[in-house]
């Protein structure tokens, strides 16, 4: 990923393929995105951020319900940037009961969220989406509606959220329909993020890669490919405050400059003149 | 290093809104349980300078400050982000009130494969505490992620006339050369130590 020229990535959290049955899963998982996932991306030179949730489908087993009492605790932390996955998965009741929670804890912790449209009865599914999104104390400009397409495009643009296109190699979307939506929507490019996944289902995180390559072999210029790319979701996750994009050096050196201050080493002119220059 | 030191060295590095902030928060960690949330959020408010070690320092003063008992450092350690967990280690070597209790957290910090939190658990605390079996082991574990030896503290003193520590680096270093594989030049430092002096 990082040859490929990925230098961040945010992670949400989201179903793993195999259903959880208790809440105890859920914060190994939640732990793994705040402790070895940032150091294991930083290894490589990539800023690792997440965003937690209790996820849609996962929403409906009462066994994982707990979560959502516990979730305040973790989304205080430094390296959340949002909450999600939320959403909608089969439009239930309990479905109705975690989205507009997670919506409040959103807005209670100041963060964003990631609102995860369903892949089954799409345009109903984003309609009754926005009609709780309307009714929370989250503005719609804090909103990213992911997995968008060509038919649910128009009425998540005249929403006034964030436009999210999560591009996939046989679902959800592919490069060259993204090029057609950046085109046909080109009054909105300053909202609409792409994002890939490696996930539990047949995905490739270079996807994103491959949407700023489709961009300039249709005429797109760097600095709109960097807009998409880049840009944009360094804004909307950067609502949060918490975004860090320097990647934290992961070698330990007993002699590292930034051990000075823990060791008592003075700080000399010479480390101030590499602090500045960073 | 003291913690007077430390308070004066991260003031040196913060910019007027962070100092502001580390202040208000310091004040409240002697008084209130709100200072738990700021414990968490040390790294957004101190993040302005640029400072790799600046949030682990913060989070350092904020727990000298509010000496927490032993259940809530365990809980905080428990519930904490990597850099939290790093913080409250490293924080252990000035906390006068723990004794050998928070040893737990040591050895669970041990086990894992985040060299940062390694480094953070083999300090001064580690070597006042951690038993000879797991000393020996948190050596290696040191030799063998490429944690340097510098950051183990006490080593020269604990290491001296440890003739297990001694049959320990050498099968390690037989077992690197048998593979084709060279064995880091620290091992060779803390073997050297590990012979007993001449009378």
């Amino acid at each position: 990923m990082y040859v490929a020229g990925v230098r961040a990535l945010v992670e949400p959290s989201f179903w793993l393929g195999q259903p959880r049955t208790s809440p105890a899963s859920f914060y190994d998982y939640f732990d793994a995105l705040l402790g070895w996932e940032p150091f294991r991306a930083a290894q490589h030179g990539i800023a690792h951020h997440c965003t937690l949730a209790l996820n849609p489908k996962e929403a409906n087993d009462p066994r994982c319900l707990p979560v959502l009492d516990e979730l305040p605790r973790y989304l205080v932390k430094d390296g959340v940037v949002a909450v999600g996955e939320i959403g909608y998965d089969a439009m239930t009741p309990a479905e109705d009961t975690a989205l507009s929670a997670q919506l409040q804890l959103a807005a209670d912790h100041g963060l964003p969220a990631l609102v995860h449209t369903p892949h089954r009865d799409k345009a109903a599914g984003l309609a009754r989406t926005l009609d709780v999104v309307h009714e929370s104390a989250l503005p719609t400009d804090r909103v990213l509606l992911d997995h968008l397409n060509e038919t649910t495009v128009r009425a998540a643009t005249d929403s006034g959220c964030w436009l999210g296109f999560s591009i996939y190699p046989d679902t959800k979307m592919d490069p060259d329909r993204m090029v057609r939506v950046l085109r046909e929507y080109a009054s909105e490019r300053d909202r609409i993020l792409v994002n890939s996944a490696a996930d539990w289902g047949r995905s490739d995180p270079l996807k994103t890669r491959h949407v700023g390559e489709a961009m300039l072999a249709a005429g797109f210029t760097d600095d709109d490919v960097d807009q998409v790319l880049w840009r944009n979701p360094v804004a909307f996750y950067g609502l949060s405050g918490r975004l860090d994009l320097d990647v934290e050096d992961t070698t330990p050196q007993a002699t590292h400059e930034g051990n000075s201050i823990l060791r008592g080493a003075p700080v000399t002119t010479a480390t101030r003149a590499t602090e500045e220059g960073r | 290093m003291l913690i007077a030191d430390l308070r004066t060295a991260v003031r040196d590095h913060l910019d007027d809104d962070a100092t502001a902030w580390l202040d208000r928060a310091l004040t409240e960690a002697a008084t209130t349980p709100r200072w738990e949330a700021d414990f968490a959020a040390a790294a957004r408010h101190c993040r302005r300078s640029h400072h790799p070690e600046l949030a682990d320092a913060t989070r350092i003063l904020l727990l000298h400050t509010a000496r927490p008992d032993m259940p809530t450092l365990t809980r905080l350690y428990a519930h904490g982000t990597a850099a939290e967990r790093r913080a409250v280690l490293l924080a252990l070597a000035h906390l006068e009130d723990v004794g050998p209790d928070a040893l737990p957290l040591v050895e669970d910090a041990l086990r894992t494969n985040d060299t940062r939190l390694v480094a953070a658990a083999v300090g001064p605390y580690a070597a006042r505490h951690l038993d000879a079996h797991g000393w020996r082991q948190a050596v290696l574990k040191c030799l063998f992620t490429g944690v340097p030896l510098d950051v183990v503290a006490d080593w020269p003193a604990r290491a001296r006339g440890d003739a297990e520590l001694a049959r320990i680096l050498t099968d390690y270093a037989r077992e690197r050369t048998a593979s084709g594989r060279d064995f880091p030049a620290d091992l060779t430092r803390v073997l050297a130590h590990t012979t007993p002096e001449e009378p």
